[in-house]
């Protein structure tokens, strides 16, 4: 099994369950020099990051190029128990993808 | 290189076909805005992200608005921030730069069971207001903060 570029904790406090979650991933803007060429890097990031509780869209977000590279990103959503599923699944300008899911501890 | 100009050919196709079938209303707006909107996050200025984004460049100040963010950032490419809703209905957080070549940074969709509530880390290119807008029941407000950078963090 690869391993995926998502890293996800889900913990449940109270009627509240905190979803921190990790991507790796270069994020470049497209702004920067290769040091050695001093060719433009080409833009490299995520666009649309898709997070859903049980199947059901809790986080849908739209990012450009400033968001920093190996993105970090929490949230809190209601509702959540022990043992449900998170998913979530990230898109970028070059049309690459990945998903990964973790249940909420 | 007659591949490429196959793929360019296909790619300029493809979204010409897209906006006739907006125009011709055969994709609800509800689809629409799902795309990313290039427009907004290639604008240059914070009135036209905002426009791009929420259809208007006015969100008056708010109190139900906490924007969390360091008052210095000594490296611009990893601004911790942190936005808290606490109105009801929060239907959308965006968080802009002013001062970034593209100030819109990253827009979050909140769905019902989601709380008023983001942390993430942003790049910010040099000193200056990070604002924190929020859709709250059909309305928009803001709040903002200055974050001082001592390394830019946008390359370039």
């Amino acid at each position: 099994m690869s391993k995926s570029s998502i890293k996800i904790r889900a913990k449940v406090k109270g009627n509240e369950c905190e979803v921190k979650a990790l991507i790796q991933h270069p994020m470049e803007t497209g702004l920067r020099k290769d040091k050695k060429t001093g060719q433009v890097i080409p833009a490299h990031f995520i666009q649309e990051v898709n997070c859903q509780h049980n199947g059901k869209d809790v986080v849908n977000a739209l990012w450009g190029t400033a968001i920093s590279t190996n993105p970090y990103v929490s949230f809190i959503i209601t509702g959540a128990k022990k043992g449900d599923t998170i998913t979530m699944s990230w898109v970028d300008n070059t049309g690459g993808k990945d998903s990964s899911e973790a249940k909420v501890s | 290189m007659n591949m490429k100009r196959r793929v360019f050919l296909k790619g300029t196709l493809a979204s010409g076909m897209v906006a006739v079938a907006v125009g011709a209303g055969l994709l609800s707006p509800r689809q629409v805005l799902a795309a990313w909107p290039k427009s907004a996050f290639e604008a240059k200025s914070v009135n036209d992200a905002m426009n791009g984004i929420y259809g208007t460049d006015l969100a008056p100040a708010s109190g139900d608005i906490q924007l969390d963010a360091p008052d210095i950032a000594e490296n611009g490419a990893v601004v911790p921030v942190k936005v808290t809703a606490t109105m009801a209905n929060v239907e959308s957080i965006t968080i802009i730069s002013e001062k970034n070549q593209t100030p819109l940074i990253a827009s979050f969709n909140l769905g019902a069971t989601a709380q008023g509530f983001i942390s993430t880390r942003i790049k910010m290119g040099q000193t200056s207001n990070v604002i924190a807008v929020v859709k709250a029941g059909g309305k928009v407000y803001s709040t903002r903060k200055e974050v001082k950078v001592t390394i830019g963090g946008c390359g370039g």
